[in-house]
C-alpha cells in the first residue's frame, strides 16, 4: 500500500512531463495533422537551454534564491525553445505543407537526427550533471519503516503543470489564437477564407507547443538533475504514446494520457520488471492503436466509402 | 527579394533588412548551445565555457549566406527562369536515361577491380568493405522497405525489426547447431517473414501516421527484448564469434584447407572481402529482381493499387488483408537476407545495430530516392551511406580547423540535415515519376503528382 | 469461381456458367434494415432484381440508397436482414432456407449457386458471389494506367494462373498466356467504352467522363453477374449521357449481365431501366415498372417533399 502510494506520487509527477510534451504533439497533429516527430528532441534541447541558463545564474551571476533562478531559467527555456521551434517549422516543414504525405514525416525525422547530433557536437556527448537544484521533502505517512514521502521538487512539478495548464486552457478556449487554431483544425481553406491567417496560426502553434516542451525540460532537469544529447527520443515517443492514448486531437485527452502513461510506467517499474519499463509504455501505444485508435476522448474516425 | 520588386532587379534595402533579420536570429539560435559550452571541471562539477569566436563565426557566415542569396542566387534563378524552356529534352538526358542502369550494374560488377587497381590490395579493403559492403547492404535494405513502404504504401518504422530478426537468427542458430551460413540464409529469411506476418498482422486496420508509430513501437520491444533477454542474446554485449561464411566449403582464413592456399594464393584477408562484397551484390541483386518480377505480376499490381485505393480493391474482389500481409512478409524476408549476411560478415552482433535510427535510415532512402523507384533508391544509399562513410576520409579539414577536428563526428549531424534539405527540395524524392508495368503500345512514365503515397 | 482465359463471343456468353434463365430472380433481398447509431438509414426493405434486367433505385438525397449498395456489396454489415444472390438456375433458391440455418456463407450445387450476402466479407462478395460495383465518387486508381487498372480487377483470376506468385516468379509460360488472355480481355473492354488509345495514360489524367466509363469497364472485367453502378451519370453532358445508356443496354443485352443502378438523371432511369424502385428516408415507398412508378402519387410526393394528403393539390398545381 505505502509502495503503492509513493509509487502513485512518482507516476503523477513523471506523467505531468508527459503530459506537458503530449499537447505539444496532439496540438501540431490536430492543426496540420503530422507526427511531430523532432518534437522530443526540442524538449531535450530545451532542458540543455535550462542547464545552461542555470549554470549561468548560479555559478557567474551568482543567484542564490533558487526560487528565482528556477523562474528566469522557466522563462529563457520557453523563450529560446519556442524561437527554435518557430524556426524549425519555417524552414523544414512549412516548405512542405501541402505536398506528399510522407515528406514532412521524413522531415521531421531529418530533423530530429539534426538536432540530437548537434546538441552532440555542441556540448558533447557525456552525461550532464547538476547537484540538486531542489531539496527536502514532506513526509506523508510511515508505516513499517517506509516513507512515503512527496518531495518539493515533485510539488514545483505539480504546481506549475496546473498553473501553465490553466494559462494554455485559457489561450486556446477564449482567445482569438484559440478560435483561429480550432477553426484551422476544422477546415484551413475556409478558416482562410474567413479571414484566418493560417500561417501565423500554424507557427504560433508550434511556438505554443515548444514552450510546453520547455516547461517540461526544465521540470525534468531540476526532476533528475542530470540530461544526455539522446534524451529526447524515449521521452518523446512516450508523450506521443500518451496524446494517442488520450485521442490525439484532444487537449485534455493529452494530459490525462501523459498522467496514465507515467503512472503505467511507474507502477510497471515497480511490481514487474525494471528493465521492460519502455516495453508497457510501447506496448501500451501499439495496444491502444490497435484496439482503440480514437484514443479515450477521441473523435471515432468513421470510413467513408 | 520582396514581392513587387522589378523582376532582375535587387531591392538592396529588403535584402540587407533581410540578412539582418536571419542574422539576429541565427545569434539567438546559437547563443545558447555555441555560444556556451558545458564542460566538466577539475573537481568534477559542471560549468561554463564560452566560445564567443566560433559564435561570431557562425552567426557571419549565416548572415553572409543569406546576402550570397540576395544578391547572387535569387538573380541566377530570376535569369534561369527567363531563358525559354527547351521543348524537347536534351540528347544526353535521353542517353544518360537509357544507359544509366547497365552503367551501374556494369560498374558495381567490376568495382573491387577497379579498387584494387586504383589503391592496391592493402588499401582497397577499406573501399571494398566500407563503402562497397556497407552501401550494398542499405541498397538491399531500401529495396526490400521499397516494397512496404514504396509499392504497398504501408508506412513501416520497424523495419530493423526483421533486420535483426535475421540476424540473430543466424548467429544464435551458427553458433548453437554449427548450421552452413546457405542453409541459414533462407532460413534466417523464413524467420523474419514469419515475424513479418505476425507484426502486420495486428496492424493491417491502421492507416498512415499510425500505422507507422506502431510499427516504430514493434521495432523497438523487439530490441529491447534483445538488450534484456541475456539467456538468449547476451545482452548489451552482444553476440561475438559468429561463424563467418565460407567459399563454397573453403574457409577464408591462412590455414591449408583455406581458400588462400587451395587456389595457390598468399592469405590475405581482402579475399574474404571481396568474396562477401560479390555476395551482397548478388543478394542485392536477387532483391532487385524479384521486385521486378513481382511488380508485374498480380501481386503487385494489387499491391499498387492498395496505395492508389484501398476501397477500390475490396471492391474488386481483392482480398486486402493477404496482399498487405503478403508485403510485409516479403519485405521482412529480405531483410532476414541483409540481416544473416551483416551477421555473417561483422561475426559480432548487438541491439546497437538495431535502433530507431536505422529503420529512419532505412525509411529515409526509400522516400529520398523515391517511392517505388529502384534506381532512386540505390542513388539514395549511395549518396546517403557513401555521403557519411566519406566523412571519415576527409582528413585534409584536420588542416583547416585544427588537429582536434574530428569529422566524423558531424556525419550524423549532416546526415540529419541532408534529410531535411533534400525533402524541402524535392518531397518526392529523386526519381519521383512511375513506370507502369504493363502497356499496350509505349510506356509512359506516370508523373508524380497522379500516383498516391497510400494511406498506411 | 472458373478463370476464363480469353475474351468470348456474346452468344457463347450467355450459356455461360453462372447465368440464368432471363427474368429468374437473381437478388433477393429481404428486411434489409441499417441502423447507425440511433439513425436507420435502411429500414426493412425488401426488393427482388431480376436476371437479364436493369434494375434501377432511386429517391431523394439522403434516401440511403448508397447504403443499400454498400450492404449488398459487403462494405457494411447490416443490423437486420437477408441478401440471397443466385447463380444459374433458379431452382436453387429452394435451398436459401436451408443455407440460412447452416450458416454457411454459399452453397454450390451442379454449377449452380447461392449466396447469403450479409455474411460475406466485401472481397468475396466480388470474388465469389460475383457482385461488381462502381462507387458515386469515381474510385480509380489514379497513379496507374488504364490498362493496369482492368488487369488489377482481373487479380483473382490472374493469381489463379500465377499459381499464388509462385509460378509468375519464375515467368512459367502458362502465366504469360494467362496474362496476354487478360491484357485481350481488357482490351475488348477499352473498345467498347471508346477508351483504347488512352490504354498508356494513367487513369488520373483522364476526363471525368472517360473515368466514369472506365470504371464502369473495370468492373466488368471482374466478370460479374450482377452489376451495381452508384450514380453512373452524374456529372456527364447529355451526350456523355446518350452514351453511357448505349453502353449500360449492351452490357444488359450482350452479356446478360443484371444490372443494379443508382441513379438521380431520370432520363436514363426511365429510358434504360426496367423496373425501378423508390426509396425514402430508407423505405420503400414504391416498386414496379417506371411508367407506373412514375405516376405514382406516393413519388411525385417525395420528390415535391410535400406530405400523402396534398400530393393531389400539387399535381394539379404542377399540371399532372
Amino acid at each position: 500500500m505505502e509502495v503503492f502510494l509513493q509509487q502513485l506520487i512518482n507516476g503523477i509527477t513523471l506523467g505531468s512531463i508527459y503530459g506537458l510534451i503530449a499537447i505539444g504533439y496532439t496540438m501540431v497533429f490536430g492543426i496540420i495533422g503530422m507526427v511531430n516527430f523532432a518534437h522530443g528532441d526540442v524538449f531535450m534541447v530545451a532542458a540543455f537551454v535550462a542547464l545552461v541558463a542555470f549554470l549561468i545564474l548560479t555559478t557567474w551571476l551568482g543567484v542564490s534564491s533558487i526560487a528565482v533562478a528556477l523562474f528566469i531559467v522557466l522563462i529563457v527555456a520557453m523563450l529560446f525553445t519556442s524561437l527554435v521551434n518557430w524556426i524549425i517549422e519555417r524552414l523544414a516543414y512549412r516548405p512542405l505543407r501541402g505536398s506528399f504525405r510522407l515528406a514532412p514525416l521524413i522531415s521531421a525525422i531529418g530533423m530530429s537526427i539534426f538536432l540530437s547530433n548537434f546538441v552532440q557536437v555542441s556540448q558533447g556527448p557525456r552525461n550532464k550533471a547538476i547537484p540538486p537544484m531542489v531539496q527536502g521533502d514532506f513526509v506523508l505517512l510511515t508505516h513499517n519503516d517506509y516513507a512515503v514521502t512527496l518531495s518539493f521538487k515533485q510539488l514545483i512539478i505539480w504546481g506549475v503543470t496546473a498553473v501553465l495548464l490553466a494559462c494554455f486552457w485559457y489561450l486556446v478556449a477564449r482567445t482569438r489564437l484559440g478560435r483561429a487554431q480550432r477553426a484551422c483544425e476544422q477546415d484551413q481553406k475556409m478558416a482562410a477564407l474567413v479571414g484566418v491567417n493560417v500561417d501565423q496560426t500554424i507557427s504560433m502553434t508550434f511556438v505554443i507547443a515548444a514552450g510546453l516542451a520547455a516547461v517540461a525540460g526544465t521540470m525534468y532537469l531540476m526532476y533528475y538533475g542530470v540530461v544526455s544529447f539522446a534524451d529526447g527520443f524515449v521521452p518523446g515517443v512516450k508523450a506521443f504514446t500518451a496524446a494517442v492514448l488520450g485521442g490525439i486531437g484532444s487537449l485534455p485527452g493529452a494530459v490525462i494520457g501523459g498522467l496514465l502513461i507515467g503512472l503505467i510506467e511507474t507502477m510497471w517499474s515497480a511490481y514487474f520488471s525494471i528493465d521492460y519499463k519502455d516495453v508497457a509504455a510501447f506496448s501500451v501505444l501499439a495496444i491502444t492503436l490497435i484496439f482503440l485508435p480514437q484514443g479515450l476522448f477521441g473523435r471515432p474516425d468513421v470510413e467513408k466509402v | 527579394m520582396r514581392e513587387g520588386a522589378a523582376p532582375g532587379r535587387i531591392d538592396t534595402v529588403a535584402a540587407l533588412r533581410d540578412a539582418a533579420i536571419t542574422t539576429l536570429l541565427a545569434f539567438g539560435l546559437f547563443l545558447p548551445l555555441i555560444g556556451f559550452q558545458t564542460v566538466v571541471n577539475i573537481r568534477n562539477e559542471l560549468v561554463l565555457d564560452t566560445r564567443w569566436p566560433l559564435l561570431f563565426g557562425i552567426v557571419a557566415a549565416v548572415g553572409v549566406t543569406r546576402l550570397a542569396y540576395s544578391f547572387l542566387f535569387v538573380p541566377w534563378l530570376e535569369r534561369f527562369k527567363e531563358r525559354p524552356m527547351a521543348v524537347t529534352p536534351p540528347v544526353w538526358l535521353g542517353l544518360i536515361r537509357d544507359w544509366f542502369t547497365p552503367f551501374a550494374i556494369g560498374f558495381v560488377i567490376v568495382y573491387p577491380v577497379i579498387v584494387i587497381a586504383t589503391s592496391g590490395w592493402g588499401g582497397a579493403l577499406k573501399w571494398v568493405d566500407n563503402f562497397g559492403i556497407q552501401i550494398l547492404i542499405y541498397v538491399m535494405l531500401g529495396w526490400g522497405l521499397n516494397i512496404v513502404v514504396g509499392l504497398a504504401g504501408l508506412l513501416d518504422l520497424g523495419y530493423v525489426a526483421f533486420y535483426a530478426v535475421g540476424a540473430y537468427s543466424y548467429a544464435l542458430l551458427a553458433k548453437e547447431f554449427g548450421f552452413s551460413f546457405w542453409i541459414l540464409l533462407p532460413l534466417a529469411g523464413v524467420m523474419s517473414s514469419f515475424w513479418g506476418i505476425l507484426l502486420g498482422f495486428p496492424v493491417l486496420r491502421l492507416r498512415g501516421d499510425y500505422l507507422a508509430i506502431v510499427t516504430l513501437a514493434f521495432g523497438e520491444i523487439i530490441r529491447i527484448v534483445l538488450i534484456n533477454w541475456v539467456d538468449l542474446t547476451n545482452g548489451y554485449a552482444g553476440i561475438s564469434g559468429i561463424p563467418r561464411p565460407s567459399f563454397f566449403g573453403l574457409p577464408f582464413d591462412a590455414s591449408d584447407e583455406g581458400f588462400a592456399a587451395t587456389f595457390g594464393l598468399e592469405f590475405s584477408p581482402i579475399y574474404r572481402t571481396i568474396f562477401l562484397y560479390y555476395l551482397i551484390l548478388a543478394l542485392a541483386f536477387l532483391t532487385a529482381f524479384v521486385t521486378v518480377r513481382l511488380r508485374r505480376l498480380p501481386v503487385g499490381r494489387a499491391w499498387e493499387a492498395l496505395r492508389e485505393d484501398e476501397i477500390a480493391c475490396r471492391s474488386l474482389g481483392i482480398n486486402t488483408t493477404n496482399t498487405k500481409l503478403t508485403a510485409f512478409a516479403i519485405g521482412a524476408m529480405f531483410a532476414g537476407f541483409a540481416g544473416s549476411f551483416f551477421a555473417a560478415r561483422q561475426g559480432f552482433i548487438s541491439p546497437e545495430s538495431f535502433t530507431f535510427l536505422e529503420s529512419a535510415t532505412i525509411l529515409a532512402i526509400v522516400v529520398l530516392g523515391g517511392m517505388g523507384s529502384q534506381i532512386g533508391v540505390a542513388v539514395a544509399a549511395v549518396v546517403m551511406i557513401g555521403g557519411t562513410e566519406i566523412m571519415r576520409e576527409l582528413e585534409f579539414l584536420k588542416y583547416i580547423f585544427g588537429p582536434s577536428f574530428d569529422p566524423t563526428q558531424y556525419r550524423m549531424l549532416l546526415f540529419g540535415f541532408a534529410m531535411v534539405t533534400i525533402m524541402v527540395l524535392r518531397p518526392r524524392g529523386l526519381v519521383s515519376t512511375r513506370t507502369p508495368s504493363v502497356f499496350l503500345k509505349e510506356r509512359k512514365a506516370i508523373p508524380a503528382d497522379m500516383v498516391k503515397e497510400g494511406h498506411g | 469461381m472458373t478463370p476464363k482465359s480469353g475474351n468470348q463471343s456474346s452468344d457463347e456468353v450467355m450459356h455461360r456458367h453462372g447465368m440464368g434463365a432471363a427474368g429468374d430472380v437473381l437478388l433477393r433481398v429481404e428486411h434489409l434494415t441499417m441502423r447507425f447509431g440511433g439513425l436507420v438509414a435502411v429500414d426493412d426493405l425488401s426488393f427482388e432484381a431480376r436476371q437479364g434486367e436493369i434494375t434501377a433505385l432511386i429517391g431523394p438525397n439522403g434516401a440511403g440508397k448508397t447504403t443499400v449498395f454498400n450492404c449488398i456489396t459487403g462494405f457494411y454489415k447490416p443490423s437486420e436482414g437477408r441478401m440471397g444472390l443466385c447463380h444459374g438456375d433458379a431452382a436453387i433458391w429452394s435451398e436459401l432456407n436451408a443455407l440460412t440455418e447452416s450458416g454457411k456463407r454459399g452453397i454450390r450445387k451442379d454449377g449452380n449457386g447461392l449466396y447469403l450476402l450479409e455474411r460475406m466479407p466485401d472481397y468475396l462478395v466480388t470474388q465469389d458471389a460475383r457482385v461488381a460495383r462502381t462507387f458515386q465518387n469515381i474510385r480509380l486508381f489514379p497513379g496507374m494506367t488504364v490498362l493496369e487498372n482492368l488487369l488489377v480487377a482481373q487479380h483473382n483470376s490472374l493469381m489463379l494462373a500465377s499459381g499464388y506468385t509462385l509460378f509468375g516468379i519464375f515467368g512459367l509460360p502458362s502465366y504469360r498466356r494467362a496474362e496476354r488472355a487478360s491484357i485481350d480481355r481488357a482490351r475488348d473492354w477499352l473498345d467498347r467504352v471508346g477508351l483504347i488509345h488512352r490504354a498508356d495514360d494513367p487513369a488520373g489524367d483522364l476526363p471525368y467522363g472517360d473515368q466514369r466509363r472506365l470504371e464502369i469497364a473495370r468492373a466488368m472485367c471482374t466478370d460479374p453477374v450482377l452489376l451495381c453502378l452508384d450514380e453512373p451519370a452524374a456529372g456527364l453532358n447529355p451526350r456523355e449521357s446518350a452514351q453511357l445508356n448505349e453502353l449500360l443496354l449492351g452490357i444488359g443485352n450482350d452479356h446478360g449481365i443484371s444490372i443494379l443502378l443508382i441513379e438521380h438523371d431520370m432520363s436514363v432511369v426511365m429510358e434504360i431501366s426496367d423496373h425501378v424502385i423508390v426509396l425514402d428516408y430508407g423505405v420503400k415507398i414504391s416498386d414496379g415498372a417506371p411508367d407506373a412508378v412514375r405516376n405514382d402519387p406516393k413519388v411525385i410526393a417525395a420528390y415535391l417533399g410535400v406530405a400523402d394528403d396534398e400530393v393531389e393539390k400539387v399535381e394539379a398545381e404542377v399540371g399532372l
